[in-house]
């Protein structure tokens, strides 16, 4: 338990004044081997924390870039167990990048919640983003996720008021994650003031990072949000950019670098912010 | 005495959480939570508001048409040689079935909460057209999202919504059928919080949908017992319905529920047979418990938890998924849940309108398909009541097709 990665991760960009910058890929997109790459590259090209999406068949709160690549992954025999091992695989490589796993729960409800914690422990997850899993159902993975070690990070938005917002934080940890804006993965952001005025709000009830996502596609605007924001997340041009890449659907020698040379510009945005 | 059987009692569902037992719940991204709260906060009001029930029954009344008919079908009794068969004729409802109920409950929760945008998913185009209907009525902007498969399966129905002014989007996603319209649904409301009210056509999805769009249906079933009676003298033996969601099934059921002498009955879309992977809709029969839109209950899924499409001739069935009361039902075995295949239920629609000169829904002749099983087995005292929740006119095209038919 003394090495918290998530925490350690941030404290180090605290230092550095800066915020973290947190990529995205959809595991076994557009393959496992080429994903793997991917998240085995990310560190390098400026990732400070890895997200790490689990492909789902009915992702309500994704747009339609991260939706087709799960639903690709799936075809090609994407499962949980291949994600955890897609993690694991990672972690004999790197010990220090802190490793997040984004989805839905019913996945994990199928595979056992003990089950996937202890699984998720050993393959070295430090938290757990699923989408529809609010403050209320608690009980069925937040708390337990918790006690076995695993930060659980909560989602907040745009309507999350201040009430709503001590109930959002109550069992929150690793850090908070700021959704700019209603609406699914992959829209834009239309106001970059309300964004900070949030993250201002939320800073000043909780403790925890506050990190924003949805909607960041350039450097530029990576260097916008960083300015205040503990942690920028981008997901939906990153899977876009590899889908381009792809030549009949298939993986090509160039379309691992592709998305690190972008991961690398939004990174220099992300420190150029401050 | 009478508190411990309240105790007990199978209609104290859900708790103050949204749970049927296991059940149900509110599993929704965070962006819609303080929009559920709102919404069971203001039915919570609604409920006990007496000028807000009167608005709603005066529409029942003179909009829809109610109380709807309990029908003795007499050629169908005789044909089948066994227990007298009833139908309670939500079909004649304005709109075509039974789903006019809950959108009329809703459009005026909707109205008082101040929204100005409908949204709702559709199967069979029922709900879409019912929604459409309300909206014109109350004069609101109404999106209708349907799966592309649905679209071409029940146009009759998508020219309906169109005229009613409603705008409707084909979703192409999956397999274009109702579950992949609900996902799309939910995208706009995440999307559209401001000013969209979701308008969901049955008794599934987060809390308080369940329990609030039983609600609203279960007007079926109180006129049931008041009707049934007078004619009868008792309480009818057995009540059958079909179930995709299961909106008209909880309708009917609901106030018997503790009437244990009523056998309870939930015709499934079986497709083309359980034992035909991804070829049923049957998600009690064929499923196990799991987690989508927004509630726990039996879904159609892989054993890595992801959804599989289903199929059903019915559109009105073809989710993978029910209402988390009846998955509560099923487990407590109250209510006995079986598949009738797409076979049997084209077959029961031949022989309803042959018989008794109703064309039924689709989504209804499963649960005549199980009433003809049913009543041979029963004796000629005994009766059966099938709750005929729609009409088949805009099956025809669909049923012609099978037939052999060109049209």
């Amino acid at each position: 338990m003394s090495e918290n990665r998530i925490k350690k991760a941030f404290e180090k960009c605290k230092n550095e004044n800066r915020a973290a910058f947190m990529p995205f890929i959809t595991a076994g997109y557009p393959d496992i081997k080429t994903s793997q790459a991917i998240m085995d590259g990310f560190p390098k090209a400026g990732a400070d924390i890895i997200e790490v999406g689990m492909p789902f068949s009915d992702p309500m709160a994704d747009g339609p870039i991260i939706e087709a690549a799960g639903h690709v992954a799936l075809k090609n025999g994407q499962t949980l167990q291949k994600t955890l091992d897609m993690v694991a695989s990672f972690r004999q490589k790197d010990t220090e990048t802190p490793v997040i796993l984004m989805g839905y729960y019913n996945p994990i409800y199928i595979f056992g919640v003990d089950n996937f914690l202890s699984e998720a422990k050993k393959a070295g997850i430090d938290g757990l983003i699923v989408v529809d899993l609010p403050s209320e159902e608690d009980d069925e993975l937040c708390l337990p996720a918790l006690k076995a070690g695993i930060d659980f990070i909560r989602l907040t938005t745009p309507t999350t008021n201040d009430k709503r917002l001590k109930t959002v934080l109550k069992n929150s940890s690793g850090f908070i994650y700021y959704v700019s804006i209603t609406g699914i993965t992959g829209s834009k952001i239309a106001n970059y003031d309300k964004v900070e005025e949030a993250v201002k709000r939320i800073k000043s009830q909780t403790e925890l990072p506050v990190c924003v996502g949805f909607g960041i596609k350039t450097p530029d605007d990576a260097k916008v949000i960083a300015k205040h924001a503990d942690g920028v997340v981008v997901a939906s041009v990153l899977i876009k950019v590899l889908g381009d890449s792809l030549e009949n659907k298939k993986a090509t020698d160039k379309s691992v670098n592709i998305v690190l040379e972008i991961v690398r510009s939004l990174a220099k945005g992300v420190r150029q912010a401050r | 005495m009478e508190n411990k059987s309240l105790k007990n009692s199978l209609k104290n569902g859900p708790d103050e959480n949204g749970n049927f037992g296991v059940f149900g719940g509110r599993f929704v991204a965070e962006t819609l939570m303080p929009l559920i709260l709102a919404l069971q906060n203001e039915y919570e009001k609604a409920k006990n508001d007496k000028t807000y029930q009167a608005e709603l029954s005066a529409l029942n009344s003179t909009y829809t048409g109610r109380p709807s008919p309990l029908y003795f079908a007499e050629r169908l009794t005789n044909e089948l040689g066994g227990a007298k068969i009833y139908f309670k004729r939500e079909e004649l409802n304005h709109t075509g079935s039974h789903k006019i109920n809950n959108c009329l409950g809703q459009i005026l929760l909707a109205k008082r909460m101040g929204r100005t945008r409908i949204i709702a998913e559709t199967g069979a185009g029922q709900h879409g057209v019912a929604t459409a209907t309300v909206c014109a009525r109350f004069g609101l902007p109404c999106v209708i999202y349907m799966g592309a498969t649905d679209v071409e399966r029940q146009a009759p129905n998508v020219f309906r919504m169109k005229l009613l002014g409603a705008e409707v989007i084909s979703v192409s996603a999956g397999a274009g059928t109702l579950k992949d319209a609900m996902n799309e649904a939910l995208r706009d409301w995440v999307t559209n919080v401001d000013d969209t009210y979701y308008l969901i056509g049955t008794a599934a999805g987060p809390h308080p949908y369940p329990a609030m769009v039983r609600d609203f249906q279960s007007i079926i079933g109180h006129e049931l017992r008041e009707q049934f009676l007078k004619v009868e003298g008792k309480l009818p033996d057995a009540i059958v319905a079909c179930i995709g969601g299961g909106s008209n099934a909880i309708g009917i059921f609901h106030t018997f529920l503790d009437d244990r002498e009523v056998k309870l009955y939930g015709a499934e879309a079986g497709g083309y047979g359980l034992e035909v992977e991804n070829g049923h809709a049957a998600s009690m029969s064929g499923g196990k418990p799991g987690v989508l839109h927004g509630n726990r209950t039996y879904l159609l899924q892989d054993e890595d938890g992801q959804i599989l499409e289903g199929h059903s001739i019915s559109a009105g069935l073809d989710y993978p998924g029910v209402g988390p009361e009846h998955s509560f039902l099923k487990d407590s075995g109250r209510v006995n849940y079986a598949p009738i295949t797409d076979k049997e239920a084209l077959e029961a629609f031949q022989i309803c309108t042959k018989l008794e000169g109703i064309i039924p829904a689709l989504e209804s002749a499963h649960g005549l398909a199980q009433v003809i099983k049913l009543a041979p087995t029963m004796d000629k005292e005994q009766t059966i009541v099938l709750n005929l929740s729609g009409r088949g006119d805009k099956d025809v095209e669909t049923v012609g097709k099978h037939l052999g038919v060109e049209l």
